[in-house]
């Protein structure tokens, strides 16, 4: 009935590109999430002029394709500074920062979030700032971050297809030269997309229970 | 500093075909947003009509676009569709996957917004004696549109941004295909694609400039 000339060497290469992609993911987004805390506390503190520097530089990585950015680094790097440096090392340093950047957004909207009374109260009770963040802004910030945390999240896992331009196989990369070779695009971008949305789907939903079960209303 | 010589000139020289593909860019970007908020509205409607089916179908495109990368719906509007004998040409594909993708993004949002609409006004506009579908149109769908305004500004930055991944697909006369193709040409890999990149920020910030402006005349309460 149904045919194809994919051998067990093509599903282990594929694999293997699934598996470059989620360690891709897990790096930037580990890495990002904790230059992404410490920037957007940095900014809300300092205020909006003082930030104003940080915010300028993280914008960029909001504004420019994530496309032009790996290349441009990778360009940089290599050519500019000619060092010597893994396009897996590229990818992921330049998705930390994109992470970084959507992230410390989030975290500051999480802060602002908090209302300033109740902070007021906690520091009037005796608690130190790192005591206010850790125990007060913390769990109250958490529960209006976490589920745009989670599309944050979901989102750079799919931008991560674009790592290839850095010469990373990753999953829709190791599709693409598999089509190239079996000429099956369909079946074959079939379980690519299969993949990510495997994936994506239920910790999606996940995000959007945790967004309805913690609303106010 | 460096051993390496920044020859800007050499890069500065090539603008005009730059931006160029900038314009052609951005007729992509703007194109594939009127589709995208057409069929996104036309989802939104499937989505109340209360059918199984057209729900089915919203249902469907909205989580596929959503939970699949945007490079994937590219890919399979060009390669995936080849398989039953259509051949787009490069820019189509690009159109269709990124208005795909867009659809989706923004019926989601469309359904965020139509929460905060009391559910009062239909009834109120039903009562005044308004078909199911004129109430819609004349009562929520501008209410709707109004809230998700801001959502919509970002999507269009999304849709300029993801304009760069049509060069998978062998398109070669928008911005990025164009630095490309100039790369391939003159090797100045990093001064190329900052003056591309400078182009998109600037892009980018006129969108999010004109967003706020026409947010600020429409939107006076």
């Amino acid at each position: 009935m149904f045919h194809t000339s994919m051998s067990w060497a093509d599903v282990i290469f594929l694999a293997q590109g699934a598996w470059m992609t989620i360690l891709v993911t897990v790096i930037s987004v580990f890495l990002g999430t904790i230059f992404g805390i410490f920037f957007g506390v940095l900014r809300y503190q300092v205020g909006p002029w003082w930030g104003a520097p940080v915010t300028f530089v993280l914008d960029i990585f909001r504004s420019i394709p994530l496309l032009i950015q790996l290349v441009l680094v990778n360009a940089f790097l290599g050519i500019v500074l000619r060092l010597q440096i893994s396009g897996f090392t590229v990818a992921c340093g330049v998705l930390t920062f994109y992470t970084a950047a959507y992230c410390s957004e989030i975290v500051r909207g999480g802060i602002e979030a908090v209302p300033f009374t109740t902070r007021r109260a906690s520091r009037s009770l005796g608690l130190t700032w790192l005591q206010d963040m850790r125990y007060i802004v913390g769990p109250l910030a958490t529960r209006v971050a976490l589920p745009s945390w989670i599309g944050l999240a979901l989102g750079v896992m799919k931008d991560s297809a674009l790592v290839y331009v850095v010469q990373v196989t990753e999953l829709l990369k190791s599709t693409q030269i598999l089509i190239t070779r079996l000429q099956e695009p369909l079946f074959l971008l079939t379980i690519g997309g299969l993949f990510y949305f495997v994936i994506s789907f239920p910790i999606a939903r996940l995000g959007g229970y945790l967004e309805k079960r913690w609303s106010n209303d | 500093m460096f051993s390496y010589t920044f020859q800007w000139n050499q890069a500065l020289a090539r603008l005009p075909q730059m931006l160029e593909g900038a314009v052609v860019t951005m007729e992509v970007a703007i194109l594939s947003m009127v589709l995208g908020i057409i069929f996104a509205i036309t989802l939104t409607g499937f989505r109340l009509s209360g059918n199984k089916f057209l729900n089915g179908i919203a249902v469907t495109w909205v989580e596929i676009a959503r939970n699949t990368p945007a490079l994937f719906q590219i890919y399979m509007a060009h390669f995936g569709v080849a398989s039953f004998g259509i051949h787009f040409s490069p820019f189509t594909s690009l159109l269709i996957g990124i208005t795909f993708n867009n659809a989706g993004y923004l019926a989601e949002n469309f359904r965020g917004a139509l929460k905060a609409i009391p559910d009062t006004q239909t009834r109120a506009a039903r009562s005044l004696g308004m078909p199911a579908i004129m109430a819609f149109n004349n009562v929520i769908l501008p209410q709707m549109l109004r809230i998700s305004f801001l959502p919509m500004s970002n999507q269009m930055v999304w849709a300029v941004l993801m304009t760069s991944l049509g060069v998978t697909v062998g398109m070669n006369y928008d911005l990025y295909g164009v630095t490309q193709d100039l790369n391939a040409l003159t090797f100045r890999t990093f001064e190329l694609f900052a003056i591309a990149a400078v182009i998109f920020y600037i892009i980018v910030k006129i969108i999010n400039f004109g967003a706020r402006l026409i947010a600020a005349r429409l939107f006076r309460y």
